[in-house]
């Protein structure tokens, strides 16, 4: 039970906004002691794990190419790009890439696309762009909702998408943990029952993202 | 085999760039924690290996205390003005998205060309890497692109990388940090006492209330662990295998599928899963560092409700 005390020191810390790297360590030491490792051991067992997960942060590796197409102008021109077609509206627009997303996670391309190297450069300005074209300048509070819709949108997209790709780390996961239970299970029928919930998920997103246009168009000032 | 410490060592070099870059820049009060910082990281990736595991666990408290004092700040290299990118933009027109068109189309052909491709019965990517393999080239063409096609100073990749890292900041180093936390956490058990306690305290003698305990339960204990691998074996374990698949029948791929996907229904909705929820918010400088997550809930909410409808009626046909 006293493990459970690391879960409530990364709980508590982020939820008064301590430094999350900070708060992130202390949790650790907190876990390892309270299941009765010594200091030195936390230490070296958060060393080795933090090592071997290098390749979650190797992945800052597009931030160059992208911050030179941003010097040279990538987001004013993929905000005048959106502008000159006054028919997209910034819900279809998203829904658009939704769909984008879903069918090209479906196929194994996860790295296509991302938060780096498609939503800051040209997917996040083209929203932007979009509302802008019809509505008028935004405020900063609604820039901030438009942002953050694209960026859900990414996430949504990716998860409800990869999960039907038969060679995706989680389908691996799955068939591995079944077959250690006893059960042998073809990866097929796991992606094919992802399908239904990709479905829904698409449905609920567009949803929601024409109810975000429509309120957009409605706000004060626009 | 090109394998992934190909990628480290490209990647240590760019973040010693980075750390050199920031420790001349003087536009930056805060300029030596930068330094500090990226230079941490680089010689993770450098010399990571060789550091041994204590090594490494000082090279994370180390991290953890420039980002904690607040010793972090955000450079200010040379770059052009928004009247000048106005500019630039007209000048070059839709040429600027051909570099970042490169790289979903490098990653595309690394995945589905050269991941296949064996040498004397060798692959020529590592296969379980195939993916970040190909982003990095993919990466290094496209700068090569950019440079020609836009006539951008050399020196630019490595100051513009640098602006954009500055500006995301620790968060930057959060994924990873949490990951070794999963690590930690793993080692403790604290799955299993969470699986514990779920299985413990709630009665599921009713097949409706199993099935929302099992889904309910995934997005939940991911929304705890940061991450839905994590959640999956406890409470499948726990509840999923014992209960859905032995006592009532359900069928197992059924199960399982719609299960990983309540976890990430879970993985929308908490700041743990950091790469997601917490980076893309510091990238596109929205002030409120979980703006994402909010915009994700009302999606997510539903989104968990209908899979447990949907384990409900296909997995007991």
């Amino acid at each position: 039970m006293l493990t459970l005390l690391g879960v409530a020191t990364v709980v508590v810390g982020f939820a008064v906004r301590l430094n999350p790297l900070l708060v992130v360590t202390i949790a650790a030491f907190v876990t390892g002691l309270a299941a009765g490792l010594g200091p030195i051991q936390v230490l070296e067992a958060f060393g080795k794990a933090f090592n071997e997960n290098r390749f979650v942060s190797a992945a800052y590796l597009v931030l160059p190419v992208i911050g030179v197409v941003e010097r040279a102008g990538l987001q004013e021109q993929a905000r005048a790009l959106i502008a000159r077609f006054r028919g997209v509206s910034v819900g279809p627009f998203l829904i658009g890439y939704l769909a984008f997303r879903q069918i090209t996670s479906a196929l194994g391309l996860t790295s296509i696309a991302g938060h780096a190297q498609s939503i800051r450069p040209m997917v996040a300005p083209m929203a932007e762009g979009a509302v802008e074209a019809r509505t008028g300048p935004l405020d900063a509070e609604t820039r901030q909702d438009v942002r953050a819709m694209a960026s859900a949108t990414d996430n949504i997209g990716l998860f409800f998408g990869e999960d039907i790709f038969i060679a995706i780390g989680s389908i691996l996961l799955m068939v591995g943990f079944l077959a250690t239970s006893g059960i042998v299970i073809d990866p097929i029928h796991l992606s094919m029952w992802a399908i239904p919930s990709a479905l829904v998920a698409f449905v609920l997103h567009a949803g929601r993202l024409l109810v975000f246009d429509r309120r957009l168009r409605r706000r004060p000032g626009a | 085999m090109i394998k992934l410490s190909a990628v480290y060592i490209l990647a240590g070099l760019v973040f010693a760039a980075f750390a050199v870059l920031s420790a001349m820049d003087r536009g930056n009060a805060k300029r030596f924690g930068n330094a500090a910082f990226w230079g941490l990281v680089s010689v993770s990736f450098l010399a990571g290996d060789r550091l041994g595991d204590l090594g490494n666990g000082i090279l994370v408290l180390g991290l953890a205390t420039i980002a904690g004092l607040g010793l972090l700040g955000r450079g200010q290299p040379a770059t052009t003005s928004p009247d000048e990118r106005k500019a630039l933009a007209s000048r070059f027109g839709n040429r600027l998205f051909v570099p970042a068109l490169t790289l979903p189309i490098v990653v595309a052909f690394g995945v589905l060309v050269l991941k296949p491709l064996e040498i004397g019965g060798t692959p020529l990517l590592d296969p379980k890497q195939a993916t970040l393999l190909s982003l990095a080239l993919a990466a290094v063409i496209a700068v090569g692109v950019a440079l020609i096609l836009l006539r951008q100073p050399l020196i630019s990749p490595l100051q513009e990388g640098r602006r954009l890292m500055d500006t995301v900041g620790w968060a930057a180093l959060l994924p990873q940090m949490l990951a070794a936390l999963g690590a930690i956490f793993a080692l403790a058990g604290v799955g299993d006492v969470i699986g514990q306690l779920v299985t413990t305290w709630i009665p599921m003698d009713a097949r409706l209330t199993a099935v929302a305990v099992y889904c309910l339960g995934m997005g939940g204990f991911t929304m705890v662990m940061g991450n839905a691998f994590a959640a999956f074996p406890v409470m499948t374990a726990g509840i999923g295998l014992p209960i859905l698949i032995h006592r009532f029948g359900g069928d197992p791929a059924v199960v399982a599928s719609i299960g990983m996907l309540s976890g990430f229904c879970g993985t929308l909705m908490t700041p743990l899963a950091a790469n997601f929820n917490l980076v893309p918010a510091a990238l596109l400088e929205l002030p409120n560092r979980y703006a994402v997550i909010k915009a994700q809930v009302p999606t997510a909410l539903p989104l968990l409700i209908a899979n447990v409808v949907l384990m409900y009626v296909l997995a007991f046909r």
